[in-house]
């Protein structure tokens, strides 16, 4: 015969239920660190190889350098940038996937290797250059910038002296700013807000008269004001925010394949070789220099694991560093960023490929 | 009997007629209802009045933003500019008609988009199947629903080469797909699960009861976000380098996870509504523990937890968005993606953006609340007979 045991109304009381969850999420996760892999070193490229496709961390959607179209096919200059790897590795710009990458996430994602190379208009700082990445190449000179209304008149920073200005909260924009304009002995106002929508709703409802933030960012900003033409960015910069492709640290191959990756672009550029011509260049190569760079003479791009036509293919599937910025950033996009700091060496910028020889 | 009204002389008689009395309240008719139910009294009319004034002031400014100042056609963000087309602008739907097969997709491939249609399709008939209670073979519904789709949804969206599915990576997923899928795991997993928790936490047997607790306090404890970020960023680099397990997968089991240890207490607070002489009456009649716990208590328990458990889904679907944090193309993030398209930048389309994320959520969650009140009266008609 069974015998019923009356259920209890209450459930017994657990004594201690929090703390042996808690030891026992201890128990599980300390022994796993240890049996964590240092990050393979001298393997990316042959991993890529391997897999038919590189991996590439991108932003989820910052104007001109990685937005999706309406078909969620990602555009710009930092997707150009993962589609130039991976048409000198595979001669294919469609051999590449694009994970967008959250700020938080996206060192985790590359020390953990779900990413190849991370292209996230990530500034190159020594905090970061030391913290398990290197940073090959500055793809994007960027520095912190000020929208001003065209009725102001001012043409320089220094001209916002006593001014109101709007900044988004929890950046580094606020010390840059402070920074600045302490140094120079000047008074300002800083009105914060949470995200982007609101600090360029208070600027345009003329709450501030500027709005900060890195010059790349404030021609997108500027588009969605009522009327773009009565803003104007000015050129000054108030820091340095150099953007710069991330690879992990130890595989000194990788690191100098993206690294002349966009160095090659620029030598293009330099060289006059663009998308239109670089068939006829190749045929007909007007230049030792041209010669070397499209693979004709020397065995340049096997130094670096691929073939000797790498430059070749990049500027025929991606373009030169002009190409690509004009096609997302230049004045054929409605962003209109000048090319300014970032206008090759010889044309009073900054971008500067070291010679393929 | 009454001495006096015996007495001829003193007997009461009516000399002049009563005046008419008014006529009673109408108490039916529409005007009647009317004033019964939106003007009892003071207090009453003077909310109703309110509301009545806030309707007036936003149907209409609604309708105007939604419909009559909206634009629905358009190549780019210009078109949805108020110098350009000439009157103020509303909601700029061109941008949602460009991005639409973004948003509902991700960067799926074009050509393969059929797959992700079909599985839509496939859980579409499935749940209609399941919800419509007038439709036959029920039992095989919910096969259907919780083992074939599963099983046919992973072929499908993942791709299978042995069967000419190219394969789709995860990282390609976007938009409604990854919503749906994240949410439709989540449900599907949350209740079974939750319910043998439940039924764990109150087991007899001290190892299962205390596992149960611990694993429903455990995550009830720590927040979805910190799960999400130990699942996609943390986890990564505790794994040996060689071992991955898909970042799409990572966030799932999580949310399922977390869901489940919800659900349990839920319905434990049913199990713990129903007297314990339902369990001891059934075991007297004879049945084993199991049927008794299944055909007795958990369909009692069950009933009572309707709103909770609705609850809990509601919840659970509006938290997927989430995901986004830790790097997923979820519904939201696919449109904050794309309206950072310089093309489309306009005051009008951030507005527009995140008035159809709005609307897409109420819908569906508006659905299931009154799916769920449905059930609620159709289960309560035995005790209002």
């Amino acid at each position: 015969m069974r015998v019923v045991r009356p259920q209890a109304a209450l459930p017994p009381k657990a004594a201690l239920p929090p703390k042996a969850a808690l030891l026992l999420g201890l128990a599980l996760l300390v022994p796993l660190p240890a049996s964590a892999e240092p990050a393979p070193a001298e393997r990316t490229l042959a991993q890529v190889k391997a897999r038919g496709h590189l991996v590439c961390g991108v932003s989820p959607g910052v104007a001109g350098f990685s937005v999706p179209d309406g078909q969620g096919r990602w555009t710009g200059l930092d997707v150009d940038f993962c589609r130039a790897l991976a048409a000198a590795i595979f001669d294919d710009p469609q051999a590449v996937r694009f994970i967008p990458q959250s700020s938080a996430a996206r060192f985790t994602a590359l020390q953990s290797g779900e990413i190849d190379v991370l292209a996230r208009n990530t500034t190159w700082t020594l905090s970061r250059d030391t913290a398990a990445m290197n940073f090959p190449a500055i793809t994007f000179y960027d520095g912190q910038g000020f929208l001003v209304r065209k009725s102001l008149g001012i043409t320089a920073v220094k001209g916002l002296d006593r001014a109101t200005i709007c900044l988004q909260q929890g950046t580094t924009t606020e010390l840059n700013l402070a920074d600045w304009f302490r140094t120079r002995g000047l008074t300002y106002r800083v009105v914060t807000f949470a995200n982007s929508e609101q600090t360029l709703g208070a600027y345009e409802s003329g709450r501030c008269d500027a709005y900060s933030t890195d010059q790349s960012s404030l021609y997108g900003e500027r588009l969605k004001t009522a009327h773009p033409d009565e803003h104007v960015i000015l050129e000054e910069a108030i820091s340095k925010e150099p953007f710069a492709p991330g690879v992990r640290q130890g595989d000194d191959q990788w690191r100098d394949l993206v690294a002349w990756t966009h160095y090659a672009m620029l030598d293009a550029e330099e060289a006059g070789i663009g998308q239109a011509n670089v068939a006829r260049m190749r045929d007909d190569a007007p230049s030792p220099d041209v010669r070397r760079i499209l693979g004709l003479e020397g065995a340049y791009g096997e130094r670096l694991g691929l073939t000797a036509d790498w430059v070749f293919r990049i500027v025929r599937h991606v373009g030169n560093y002009g190409d690509s910025f004009a096609r997302n950033l230049g004045d054929a996009t409605p962003l209109k960023i000048p090319r300014g700091r970032n206008a090759l060496w010889n044309q009073g910028g900054l971008q500067y490929g070291p010679p393929i020889r | 009997m009454n001495p006096d009204t015996m007495n001829p002389d003193k007997r009461f008689v009516r000399e002049s007629m009563i005046p008419p009395a008014p006529p009673p309240r109408r108490i039916s008719g529409p005007l009647a209802r009317i004033r019964a139910t939106l003007f009892p009294d003071l207090a009453n009319g003077l909310v109703t009045l309110a509301i009545l004034a806030a309707l007036v002031w936003l149907v209409p400014a609604a309708f105007r933003f939604l419909v009559v100042e909206a634009v629905w056609t358009g190549a780019s963000g210009e078109a949805c500019r108020p110098e350009v087309v000439g009157h103020p602008v509303g909601a700029c739907w061109a941008f949602i008609g460009d991005k639409i097969n973004y948003l509902a997709y991700g960067s799926y491939p074009t050509a393969e988009r059929w797959r992700p249609n079909l599985f839509f399709g496939l859980l579409a008939f499935g749940v209609a199947w399941m919800l419509w209670l007038g439709a036959p073979k029920r039992t095989w519904g919910a096969v259907y629903l919780f083992l074939v789709v599963p099983v046919l949804a992973y072929v499908l969206l993942a791709g299978a080469p042995a069967l000419g599915l190219v394969s789709v990576a995860t990282a390609l997923w976007g938009g409604l797909l990854v919503t749906v899928v994240v949410s439709g795991v989540g449900i599907v997993a949350a209740l079974p699960l939750g319910i043998l928790l439940a039924l764990g936490r109150r087991s007899d047997w001290p190892v299962v009861r205390i596992l149960c607790i611990g694993f429903i306090e455990f995550w009830r404890g720590v927040p979805l976000i910190t799960v999400l970020f130990m699942a996609n960023v943390m986890l990564p680099l505790f794994l040996p380098g060689d071992l991955t397990v898909d970042r799409l997968v990572r966030p799932l089991v999580g949310i399922a996870l977390f869901a489940s240890a919800y659900m349990a207490e839920v319905v434990r607070g049913g199990l713990q509504a129903i007297p314990a002489g339902q369990r001891q009456a059934a075991l007297a009649l004879g049945l084993t523990p199991f049927q008794a716990t299944r055909a007795v208590v958990l369909p009692q328990a069950l009933k009572i937890v309707v709103p909770g458990i609705v609850n809990t889904l509601i919840g659970l679907f509006k938290d997927t968005t989430l995901v986004a944090i830790v790097g997923l193309a979820d519904f939201v993030r696919v449109l904050e993606a794309a309206r950072a398209d310089p093309r489309w930048s306009a005051p009008a389309v951030p507005v527009t953006a995140y008035v159809f994320a709005a609307l897409f959520y109420f819908a569906v969650c508006f659905g299931m609340a009154r799916y769920a009140g449905f059930i609620e009266r159709r289960l309560a008609a035995g005790a209002v007979r």
